[in-house]
């Protein structure tokens, strides 16, 4: 089968379609760990965890903040399925720094009933949130 | 009532506008991996032996909590009715979810296994998990054979339309145009294990979450419709009553005056 040349790619979440087009290149944060999928890439299902996809159309790179999920790869088209995905321009900046501060205190002084799971997640989400918020402010 | 409903179908229109892709993105990849898998993979995977004895269908039946929608809980009724006849002798489990099809069911001696009302004011996620939760349980405690959902989807604000669809097994579709050799053969990243444990679960309730959705756009827009009818027909008797009220009158006072003339000539 002839290798496609490019990549459809759609990220949904359960109330909205957060990106659709066509890409040449994605990066998903599999739970594994990260993975760049280029045209011709195998079929795969993975999970995903809390991170960036970041991807590229021609020289215009983009991202977008996702929480948990799954990506199914095919060789000509990306699907994400995503409890959260955001993008930059969506994202609360002043939320995200009040949660990541919040997060913090917690995580600082752990308390006898913390959560501690929850706690680094709000973290790591949040953290996220104002990396994906800053590339697309200084794009 | 006619305005309430075009606002609240307005909203609820934005909201499986926003839902659908995600479902059917879903649906695609499920759809796929239920045609390859092994059915021993996963519990909700699982196909019934042909030979065993049959056992029942849980049929959900989506309806609305309120009446004044024209035809919209009659179709749906009517619908779920032909589907307990066509089935097995033994009839199926009902779920019920919206006041009208609780009360049209609930009172005709069905085995009802689960009955949800008073959700559509306030739709949430957590109703669909609710259902999910009673359907998968349902299905892998063996008591019953397949779930079957029947909701009014909504079209466009003039057309819902009455659909059947089979939540599990989950349908199995062969993809356009290829046998089972076109089928991806996926990696799976955790195992597949893993990747099922929480994808499957997870399409379910996405796959009642939709139908809920679907209905409570079609509600309002049935609504819309009906109070349209409704304030229309209004106005037609209104014209017509005032018109006869006109002609009474006329002729009572006709009568008054040929009444005065007569007995005056007579005089």
């Amino acid at each position: 089968m002839a290798i496609p040349d490019h990549l459809t790619l759609e990220i949904v979440t359960v109330d909205r379609s957060v990106a659709h087009g066509e890409v040449d290149e994605v990066v998903v944060p599999g739970s594994e760990g990260s993975f760049g999928v280029l045209p011709g890439h195998t079929p795969m299902l993975a999970a995903l965890t809390v991170g960036e996809i970041e991807y590229r159309r021609g020289d215009e790179t983009s991202y977008v903040a996702v929480s948990f999920g799954f990506a199914e790869v095919l060789p000509d088209r990306v699907t994400i399925l995503a409890q959260i995905a955001e993008v930059g321009d969506d994202i609360d900046v002043t939320r995200a720094e009040a949660a990541v501060k919040r997060a913090r205190e917690r995580l600082a002084r752990p308390a006898a009933e913390l959560d501690y799971e929850r706690a680094r997640l709000s973290l790591l989400k949040s953290l996220v949130r104002l990396q994906v918020a800053e590339r697309s402010r200084h794009r | 009532m006619k305005a309430i409903a075009a606002s609240r179908l307005r909203r609820a229109q934005d909201r499986i506008l926003g839902a659908r892709p995600f479902a059917i993105q879903m649906q695609r990849v499920l759809s796929g991996l239920a045609a390859h898998v092994d059915t021993g993979a996963h519990p909700l995977l699982a196909r019934r032996d042909p030979d065993a004895p049959s056992r029942p269908t849980l049929l959900v039946v989506v309806t609305a909590d309120k009446g004044l929608c024209g035809g919209f809980n009659t179709t749906i009724i009517k619908e779920a009715g032909g589907v307990i006849a066509a089935g097995p002798g033994s009839g199926p489990v009902l779920g019920l979810v919206g006041r009208k099809g609780r009360d049209f069911f609930g009172k005709r001696g069905f085995d009802v296994r689960f009955e949800l009302v008073n959700l559509f004011s306030q739709l949430q996620y957590g109703h669909a998990q609710a259902i999910a939760r009673e359907a998968a349980a349902a299905f892998t405690r063996d008591e019953v054979d397949s779930v079957k959902l029947v909701y009014n989807e909504f079209k466009s604000v003039l057309q819902q339309r009455v659909v059947v669809d089979q939540v599990l097994p989950i349908p199995s579709i062969e993809p356009a145009g290829g046998g089972a050799e076109h089928l991806p053969d996926y990696l799976y990243e955790p195992g597949p294990a893993a990747i099922f444990d929480t994808l499957i679960p997870r399409h379910i309730e996405i796959q009642f979450w939709r139908a809920l959705l679907e209905s409570a756009a079609a509600e309002h827009a049935a609504r819309l419709t009906a109070m349209d009818a409704a304030s229309n027909n209004a106005t037609e008797m209104i014209e017509d009553l005032t018109l006869y009220m006109n002609k009474v009158r006329q002729a009572t006072i006709t009568r008054e005056i040929i009444e005065v003339v007569s007995g005056a000539e007579a005089l």
